[in-house]
């Protein structure tokens, strides 16, 4: 079921790391390959009624119940057309594997450190709160999202209610 | 081996299992201490081995074996504190020893007695020992104590070859083939290996060692996992197979069902332990307690036997030991106490476990004091727990139910067993954890019993598969009582409304009824014909659960929910259905709060036996009458002079309303039915005789014609509901009935306004004029003032207000400050205008948000103000105001918060 993914490798800086990166409408992320489980086409999804607006449902991972975060909602973006299936990036964190659905699966890319920068204060506080930092790509900002913090939504219904 | 009982077997077998592993563990230390003999950890190692067994055969009464060991603990004990150093010599000693415990473990599990394997001999020889080491400590060199023992190289050769060659053992009277092979050995090592025969039958019978294996527990949780796996996979293949017709694959399936549901069983039974295993450390603790406390407790068991999923078992271990504790501080009384009561001096404890559909009941209970449910009350209200006026009106169950409250503690004095107030809320948590439930009953003077009840196994649960909204959910099989099918034609009348909340009527009692897309936001996406209902227990309250559709019951696997669902107290898990597909477990509890099928705890829909328990406030006596198509009226007993009869003949007409005179007094009659239904026949006052109650109003009386009186009942009001039909105050159930409640005020208004037109008005009653746009309030505090005495005539704006005042000449006006069309000032400056009208007082009525302000009063437009809402301080502000203006005094009167 993972879709292929090309190694892109910038040339001669110090790296930091591989990153797996994806779009939620027009932004660009990236989240450590190595908090990657797996990534995934649209999976059928089980509703859960009542539940924070941001989950979307659950899928059954081999056997494993996943809870599936809509990426769009969780970042307060517009909802994504209806013709556009999601991708599901499963990715681990220390409370278990959560998927969080995105518009693309994009290259995993090596990033160089020297690119990296810390978010800027003016983005919105629901973003700013799941965003580690930002790498300035020559032609976009690619930023990187806190796995840990974004299945995390005791902050996120805070954020919302205020 | 006749005169044990089996628990005593089963004590043996484990301290043989116990006893064999150990001793395999020493033979390795013990070698390894001979090459490294200064190692104390290994020396200690060694000797807790021997004091173990010694230990237990004191307990077992193996008295031969206790002597064994204890001489080779003594030995050993000198060892580990240095007094001597370890030698070959000492080692074989103690290597010895351990064969002859094998022999004689072996001896005890072959025929459950040591038979006379005494090793007086080897006895003997240690005990030497270990006398000419205390001996040796005085002499500076502890080798040349070595060399003093009576075990000289000789002896020393003579132990060593005993190992390589059995002595004659004349005292074993046990065959060979009978000991434990391990035991025997080292002796058929060097005998011979010939004795096929025997070893055949030593094999053939597995001993106890033999039979039991120690797995480690993440192994069995590993197992239990991949049996859940097993379950779910089987569950899809059934399903796959429904849906073709292939005589193989049913086959095949068929048998994949059996093995994975054997196989399940046999994961689940490797998990199963008694639950004697946390109750074997309790009469201990029953015993530290009641002696630092003076008291005299016994304690009985029955069902230790009673198996339980390991996780369970561990979970319930503390609450069990704090209940027992509690027990016995709390519960059972000083034997001096107990003795003036007429109890015996020795409280009794009893532990109870059983299974009971599927699930393992647990009781603790004692035949103490019980719980002093006034101290309860009155503790709670001292901790703020409940506030008094309510802790009055608990019942004695939800008083009792008090104690699960974080914090609570009626104990006087915190002693170090219990009291601290941390405790009870823990027990009933941790119970609930684990998807159990708690419950006490408490006889004062009786004794305490506390059932929990809790489930089998976690893992893999029963449950009925339902849909609603077009999702499947799983109920858990265990909450589930029975279904309910209600047909279309019926449905309306079987789901009856009380004060809103819908209720079934179920074998002759009411059960609350919760919606399940309702709870959930979802919308039905089938009109059903029939409506399908789950009748559900969660604690020990039982509701309905309407669902769009029943499927049918599974074995299923409770998955946990991610952190992010933790939160929802819906659901208690998902599992992963037959097709693939993901539902999600409803938490029946959850969704009983979510719906309020509970309710509050004191707004509780009660059973029968609590509503015996009400109090009195809540139940009052209400008298029942009919009238036209009200088939059930209830009216306060308290307000009812009398009920008459009263002849056709006796009415008379006074000013267009029917009156009699009774009691030397005109009663006006007023006639329910065309009050409650205006422009309806008339059909209670054509009777003869007409049915009268009569209300006393102040000093004068009403009679309401009413077509029959039904009934008086004493009866608990379970629910109300507010009505907006003119006349009555709203509905609730009396009797398992529906029942309407007759506003009163409305029937003496009815009264009061026929009086008004007569001609000969004998009242004094003031006329207050009410202007407000809007007819509720003017409802309001029209029925208000009537119950204090006043006359009401109505305006909606401020020409019918001029035209009424014209016409009644009203004592007061009130109006609202924004009365149509321009506000309350235009009024008020009309009848200032006028000679005639200026000294009628105005009391202006604010909402909250519009704040009359201070110069408005000061202008003296208004007289006062009030907050439309606050019924009491219009009355007053009326009252102040209508006695001031018969004195001609301008006194601003104000009440209410308005003003302020």
């Amino acid at each position: 079921m993972a879709t292929a993914m090309s190694l892109v490798r910038p040339e001669g800086t110090q790296s930091s790391g591989l990153f797996s990166t994806f779009l939620v409408s027009d932004l660009f992320f990236c989240i450590d390959v190595l908090q990657v489980q797996e990534v995934l086409r649209y999976q059928p999804m089980t509703p859960v009624p009542q539940a924070p607006e941001a989950i979307e449902g659950l899928i059954n991972l081999r056997g494993q119940i996943v809870t599936a975060i809509e990426m769009r909602r969780r970042l307060g973006l517009p909802p994504r057309p209806e013709e556009m299936a999601p991708m599901n990036i499963v990715v681990s964190t220390t409370d278990g594997a959560v998927s969080l659905l995105v518009d693309e699966i994009g290259d995993v890319m090596e990033l160089s450190a020297s690119d990296y920068e810390h978010p800027p204060a003016n983005i919105d506080q629901s973003a700013f709160d799941v965003i580690k930092g930002v790498y300035k790509l020559q032609d976009k900002l690619l930023l990187v999202l806190d796995a840990e913090r974004i299945a995390d939504l005791t902050k996120w219904r805070q954020s919302i209610s205020n | 081996m006749d005169n044990r009982s089996s628990e005593d077997q089963e004590t043996i077998r484990e301290f043989l299992i116990e006893s064999h592993e150990n001793l395999t563990r020493l033979d390795q230390d013990l070698v390894e201490l001979e090459k490294h003999p200064q190692n104390p950890d290994l020396l200690r190692n060694v000797f807790r081995t021997f004091h173990t067994i010694k230990g237990a055969c004191g307990f077992l009464a193996f008295t031969n074996l206790e002597k064994l060991t204890h001489q080779a603990e003594n030995l050993l004990s000198q060892l580990r504190d240095g007094k001597r150093e370890l030698n070959p010599d000492l080692v074989s000693l103690i290597l010895e020893t351990v064969d002859a415990t094998r022999k004689v473990l072996g001896a005890i599990e072959a025929n459950g007695e040591e038979g006379a394997l005494a090793f007086g001999e080897l006895t003997e020889r240690l005990r030497a020992t270990a006398q000419m080491g205390e001996a040796s400590v005085t002499k500076p060199v502890p080798v040349q104590a070595a060399a003093c023992e009576p075990a000289p190289a000789a002896q020393t050769a003579a132990i060593e070859q005993k190992q390589s060659e059995p002595q004659p053992q004349p005292q074993i009277e046990v065959p060979w083939k009978e000991l434990d092979p391990r035991a025997a050995e080292d002796r058929r090592k060097g005998q011979r290996r010939q004795a096929t025969n025997g070893d055949n039958e030593e094999i053939a019978r597995p001993s106890a060692v033999d039979a039991n294996i120690r797995v480690g527990v993440g192994l069995l949780d590993k197992l239990m996992d991949l049996v859940g796996e097993l379950v779910l996979t089987r569950n899809q293949i059934l399903q796959f197979n429904a849906e073709r017709e292939d005589a193989v694959l049913n086959a095949t399936s068929q048998r994949l069902n059996l093995i994975t549901s054997e196989l399940q069983e046999g994961v689940m039974k490797t998990r199963m332990q008694p639950i004697g295993v946390v109750w074997q450390n309790l009469p201990r603790v029953v015993r530290d307690v009641a002696v630092s406390l003076g008291k005299q407790i016994e304690i009985k068991m029955d069902g230790a036997d009673t198996e339980l999923d390991r996780t369970i078992i561990e979970a319930i271990k503390d609450p069990l030991i704090h209940l027992v504790r509690n027990s016995c501080d709390h519960g059972i009384e000083l034997p001096a106490v107990r003795m003036a009561a007429g109890k015996p001096a020795q409280g009794t404890m009893f532990l109870r476990a059983y299974h009971e559909g599927g699930q393992v009941n647990i009781e603790v209970g004692d035949d103490g004091a019980g719980v002093d449910l006034g101290r309860v009350r009155q503790k709670a209200v001292e901790q703020g727990i409940v506030r008094p006026e309510h802790a009055e009106k608990l019942s004695d169950r939800e008083a009792l139910n008090l104690i699960f409250l974080p914090g609570f503690s009626t104990v006087k004095t915190v002693t170090n067993i219990s009291g601290r107030g941390v405790g009870m809320d823990v027990v009933k948590s941790h119970i609930e954890k684990i998807g159990g439930a708690i419950d006490i009953s408490s006889r004062q003077g009786e004794g305490t019993t506390v059932k929990i009840r809790i489930p089998l196994t976690l893992a893999i649960i029963p449950g009925l598969v339902v849909t609603s909204g077009g999702e499947r959910f799983v109920i858990p099989q265990v909450s589930l009582l029975e279904l309910i099918r209600l047909e279309t034609d019926a449905s309306g009348k079987h789901i009856e409304y009380v004060h809103g909340s819908p209720v079934y009527r179920r074998r002759g009692s009411l059960l609350p009824i919760a919606f399940l897309n309702q709870i959930l936001g979802l919308r039905t996406t089938i009109e059903n014909e029939a409506l399908s209902m789950v009748v559900l227990q969660a604690e020990d309250r039982q509701f309905g659960l309407v669902v769009d559709g029943i499927n049918d019951t599974q074995e299923i696997v409770v998955k946990p929910l991610g952190k992010q669902l933790k939160g929802l107290t819906l659901y208690a898990g998902a599992t992963i259905m037959g097709d693939g597909h993901v539902s999600l477990i409803l938490d029946v509890l959850g969704i009983a709060q979510r719906s309020g099928v509970f309710g509050e705890l004191r707004e509780q829909i009660r059973t029968a036996e609590k509503a015996k328990n009400q109090v009195e406030l809540e139940q009052q006596r209400l008298l029942l009458c009919r009238a036209g198509s009200f088939q059930r009226l209830a009216v306060p007993l308290s307000l009812v002079a009398r009920l008459e009869e009263l002849p056709q003949s006796s009415v008379e007409l006074a000013g267009g309303g029917r009156v009699v005179q009774y009691r030397d007094s005109i009663l006006p009659l007023v006639s329910l039915c065309a009050l409650l239904e205006p422009g309806v026949p008339d059909t209670n006052c054509s009777a003869d005789p007409m049915q009268v109650v009569v209300f006393n109003d102040g000093d004068r009386s009403v009679g309401m014609v009413v077509d029959e009186i039904i009934d008086i009942v004493e009866d608990a009001v379970t629910a109300r509901q507010k009505s907006a039909r003119r006349g009555l105050l709203g509905s609730g159930v009396i009797g398992k009935r529906v029942t309407d409640f007759l506003d009163l005020s409305e029937v003496i208004g009815a009264a009061k306004s026929s009086w008004l037109k007569s001609p000969n008005r004998i009242s004094d009653s003031k006329v207050i004029l009410v202007a407000d746009s809007s007819s509720f309030f003017r409802n309001l505090i029209r029925s208000g003032l009537a119950m204090e005495g006043y006359s009401v005539v109505e305006a909606s704006n401020l020409e019918e207000a001029l035209h009424q005042v014209e016409r009644s000449s009203p004592a007061l006006v009130i109006t609202a400050l924004d009365l149509p069309p321009k506000g309350a000032s235009l009024l008020a400056s009309a009848l200032r205008s006028r000679s005639e009208w200026k000294s009628i007082p105005i009391l202006a009525l604010t909402d909250s948000e519009v704040q009359l302000t201070s110069c408005d009063l000061k202008a003296g437009q208004f007289q006062g103000c009030c907050a439309k809402l606050d019924m009491s301080s219009v009355c007053s502000a009326v009252s102040a105001l209508v006695t001031s203006s018969q004195s001609k005094a301008r006194e601003l009167a104000c009440a209410g918060e308005g003003a302020n």
